[in-house]
């Protein structure tokens, strides 16, 4: 069978979702394949959680196909799917046990009682909670609650785990460390992965390909890497990371006008005079070694410092470019290079990395 | 810091702050010695006469000991409880598949079919009871189906359970529609991705969900059953109840210290119900997050048209019910000459006062609804929000539940008790309105109604960061309350508003009933249906129907009026 041999798990083919006028989704085309940790990142409203839902048949589209398995399951009710679900916020039945909640689909699909108490048993162990079964959702703090979720849905071996939004409930610290939990579960288990995130970090640190979305639309879908250094679009560029954006003008042959600065970039395909948006991250630099006899060197000097933990972000007023930039740099090149708010500081613009777009 | 976490409360700057302290204070000692003088002491006066004879010397347990001996009054306990315990039962499940039809189901004409299933809560009792009377009774249009029911009479147990089923369905309707509007989408969405069976999700989600508000609403069902007087009077027949007992005891005979033993016998079954009631519901934990997402019926053909096929039926009964009163108030002469007329509206009107009447019990009960919310409000603001004479509070908590744990029937007898009593300065107030008013508004306010409804939305309203924002800037909390808790809790607030307006008509009929109140020179409805009562039997029923009528359109349209205010004044329907 073809999906077979592509491996492919899901496929969704031109779906469209309209809420009376306001259109939620429209055209997104994608293929995931076997074992996949996918996310879906965007801004909310984005549509992310319609799609996800459609994919789970809560939703159902107004145009386009979801085919699952080589299957075509666009009509087929929430029941009749391959897949497991943890909700925002979890959603547990909260006048069920841990167990009753983790047991509810075996129970659903009349497996015996024997193999369902294992199966639970196994799943609670799997999730790291093996004595929390006779407990009450009321009972279990937000990040083990998140793990029962977890084991809920997986109870059932779904071919597909559908997860939305499911860290964004906890603690910065609890959603770091149940992040790299789900992550090797995942991988243990193989289970082909969808998860809904608005934070980029998450879906940054988690995800063998991220699909980025924007008002309803699919802007990029490529690896962490792909979409994080090679943007495809300005909303992409803006959206994941921090980014300086500079107006300017192209000169032709990668030559562009920014301020009074004159830039060289490997970005290219623009004619002389059009007008640009150059996006340029802040470690998108060199400021160690011969940095003066580099090419795109620019002196300025730096306002502000913020300190982010590891690294620190100087901001430098160019007045080459008629305005300031954010330079990111460690603790330890601060200190080396005396980096201090008041003094002057040069660097030059990594060209390979630079995202140049029409303005 | 998490949303959720609380913010300290923030000091009005400067001397106001003792000046709010005293005021506080003494707000607190005043509400507890008001709920003292207008509820406690008159139920204590029927502690008090219940160990006295007749001539008030203290008697010991021989009035208890008269009763245990008396095997007809042993035998109206058992009817009572039996009579409840049908009605419960009969009421409980019908009320429950309506409340799920009108929250969980798409039925069309929604708002329709819970105006009728609401109607009920403003007829007097004792309508109902006519009503079948009308239809089954010795003339009655249907009384050859009874034996086809199996049944030769509709005087006694029958008629009593059908009328009191119709008296308390709306108390079971509301308490269910609130119980089932609440309700996390989520969780059903997540047994449908589990392939959950309805009948499962109904067992393990919507059942679980509602359990709360069905012991309550058995609870509220039973304790109406218990204390009801009008039904029992009117078609109870050979089926003598407690409240009737009451009634014969204390009007009949003047038997007072006989009528406060009933009084506490029939206290029992009414606390313990309320008992209940309490545990359960502080044992209901928050199944519904702020988080949660509310569940919205999808349509479903064969589920809809089941419940909408009940839901006629049983707005069909509710609407034969009242139509058979007011048909009946307008026949005239049941059951020789069917002819219809208006004369009895006509003569009602010009000659026996009852347009006075109308007019006595409307300001009688604006003035208990508005003086009651007041109260309420000031009180429960008092008590929750304020800090100083922390002893007293507890106390006015207690106070404030009395009214739901103890039947209209026993306080009405206890005002009796209490402020005729020679001794009492108040006595003065005795047959006046003012005393109506007084006990309205303080005494069978209905406190915990108020406080349950407006604390738990103004729970989720606090809860709200803007609140909180406020907080923070520190605004002051009463600023707080005023300005943005007060706007969006107004919806309930003026629901039950409405309906403690209709409650307050109805509270001045039976006090009225039983002889306190306005006097016989400015008649009220609850003094006509009184003297309809006296005649019913001879012939002169329609004087009894008719204030019922009337009674019935004026709070309807009360609660229109009510109805419409909440659309204008709740921000969130714009």
């Amino acid at each position: 069978m073809a999906d077979e041999r592509s491996g492919e798990a899901l496929r969704l083919e031109g779906i469209g979702k309209t809420f009376g006028t306001f259109v939620a989704l429209e055209g997104i085309d994608l293929a995931i394949r076997r074992g996949e940790f996918v996310c879906f990142l965007g801004p909310s409203g984005c549509g992310k959680t319609t799609l996800l839902r459609i994919v789970a048949g809560l939703e159902r589209q107004t145009s386009g196909r979801v085919i699952q398995n080589g299957r075509d399951v666009s009509a087929l009710p929430p029941a009749a799917r391959d897949y497991g679900i943890v909700f925002q916020s979890y959603a547990l039945f909260p006048n069920l046990t841990v167990a009753q909640n983790v047991a509810y689909g075996l129970v659903s699909r009349r497996r015996a009682k024997a193999e369902t108490a294992a199966r639970v048993a196994e799943l609670l162990a799997l999730v790291g909670l093996p004595d929390a079964g006779p407990k009450y959702p009321g009972q279990c703090s937000g990040g083990q609650q998140q793990r029962v979720a977890l084991a809920r849905a997986l109870a059932t071996s779904p071919g597909l785990l559908l997860l939305d939004e499911p860290l964004s409930a906890l603690d910065a610290k609890v959603r770091e460390r149940l992040r790299g939990e789900i992550r090797a579960l995942q991988k243990r288990l193989g289970v082909t992965t969808i998860m809904v995130t608005h934070d980029q970090e998450e879906a940054l640190s988690m995800a063998d390909r991220i699909v980025v979305m924007n008002q309803g639309r699919v802007e990029q879908c490529g690896s962490p890497q792909e979409v994080y250094e090679r943007a495809a679009s300005p909303f992409v560029a803006t959206f994941l990371g921090r980014v300086n954006v500079l107006p300017g003008a192209a000169l032709g042959a990668g030559r562009y006008r920014v301020g009074e600065a004159e830039l060289v970039l490997r970005a290219d395909g623009f004619a002389p005079g059009d007008a640009v948006r150059i996006y340029l991250r802040p470690e998108d630099r060199h400021i160690e070694g011969d940095v003066a006899a580099m090419p795109n060197y620019l002196t300025g000097q730096v306002s502000r410092i913020d300190y982010l933990g590891t690294f620190c972000l100087a901001e430098v007023d160019c007045p080459a470019l008629g305005q300031s930039i954010a330079i990111s740099m460690s603790l330890n090149q601060l200190h080396d290079l005396g980096v201090r708010e008041g003094e002057p500081f040069g660097f030059a613009l990594r060209d390979e990395r630079v995202r140049v777009f029409r303005a | 810091m998490s949303a959720g976490a609380t913010l300290p409360t923030v000091a009005p700057p400067g001397g106001g702050q003792w000046r709010e302290a005293l005021a506080a204070r003494g707000g607190i000692v005043l509400l507890a010695s008001a709920l003292f003088v207008f509820l406690t002491l008159p139920l204590a006066m029927i502690l008090v006469r219940s160990f006295q004879d007749r001539s008030g010397a203290f008697a010991g347990l021989a009035n208890f000991a008269r009763y245990v001996q008396t095997p007809a009054l042993a035998q109206s306990t058992w009817n009572t409880l039996t009579f409840a315990a049908l009605a419960t039962l009969m009421v409980v499940p019908l009320a429950f598949v309506f409340a799920y039809a009108m929250q969980r189901s798409c039925i069309p004409l929604k708002g329709l079919w819970r105006s009728i299933a609401l109607l009920p809560i403003l007829a007097p009792s004792l309508l109902a009871a006519l009503s079948f009377i009308f239809l089954f009774g010795n003339q009655g249009l249907f009384k050859a189906a009874l034996p086809w029911l199996g049944q030769t009479s509709i005087y006694g147990l029958p008629g009593m359970v059908l009328a009191m089923a119709f008296a308390a369905f709306p108390h079971a309707v509301m308490i269910l529609l609130a119980s089932l509007s609440l309700s996390d989408a989520r969780l059903y969405e997540a047994a449908d991705a589990m392939g959950a069976t309805r009948l499962r999700r109904f067992l393990t989600i919507t059942l679980p969900g509602a359990k709360y508000g069905l012991i309550s609403a058995a609870m509220v069902v039973f304790t109406m059953a218990v204390s009801e007087f009008g039904i029992p009077k009117v078609i109870g027949g050979n089926y003598p109840v407690l409240a009737i007992d009451i009634y014969k005891q204390v009007i009949g005979q003047q038997n007072f210290q006989m009528g406060a033993v009933v009084s506490l016998v029939l206290l029992v079954p009414a606390v313990v119900a309320f008992v209940v009631d309490s545990v359960v519901q502080h044992r209901q934990k928050a199944l519904i997050g702020a988080r949660s997402v509310p569940y919205a019926p999808r349509p479903a053909r064969g589920r809809d048209a089941l419940l909408l096929v009940f839901v006629l039926v049983v707005s069909a009964y509710l609407l034969l019910v009242i139509g058979m009163a007011a048909y009946g108030s307008v026949v005239k002469f049941w059951p020789y000459n069917l002819s219809l007329t208006l004369d009895h509206y006509r003569y009602g009107f010009e000659e026996a006062g009852v347009e006075h009447a109308y007019r006595n019990s409307l300001v009688m009960a604006a003035l208990c609804a508005l003086l009651g919310a007041a109260v309420t409000f000031a009180g429960a603001y008092w008590v929750e929000k304020t800090r100083g004479a922390e002893a007293l509070r507890p106390v006015i908590r207690f106070q404030a539940m009395l009214p739901m744990a103890v039947p209209g029937m026993v306080l009405g007898i206890g005002y009796i008790l209490f402020f005729n009593h020679p001794a009492n300065p108040l006595t003065v107030l005795y047959g006046t309105m003012a005393i109506l008013v007084l006990i309205g508004s303080i005494g069978l306010a209905n406190w915990v109604q108020y406080a349950r409804t407006v604390r738990g939305s103004t729970l989720v309203e606090k809860s709200k960061e803007y609140v909180q924002a406020a907080r923070v800037i520190g605004v002051p909390p009463w600023k707080i309350m005023a300005r943005h808790v007060l706007p969006n809790v107004m919806g309930p607030v003026l629901v039950i508003a409405t309906l403690s307006l209709g409650l307050a008509i109805l509270t001045e009929a039976t006090l009225s009933f039983l002889g306190l109140g306005v006097p016989p020179t400015s008649p009220s409805l609850g003094t006509l249906i009184r003297i309809g009562n006296e005649v019913l039997f001879s012939g002169e029923w329609w004087v009894t129907v008719m204030p019922g009528v009337c009674l019935v359109v004026l709070v309807l349209a009360i609660n229109l009026l009510g109805d419409w205010l909440r659309d204008v004044f709740n921000p969130k329907l714009k």
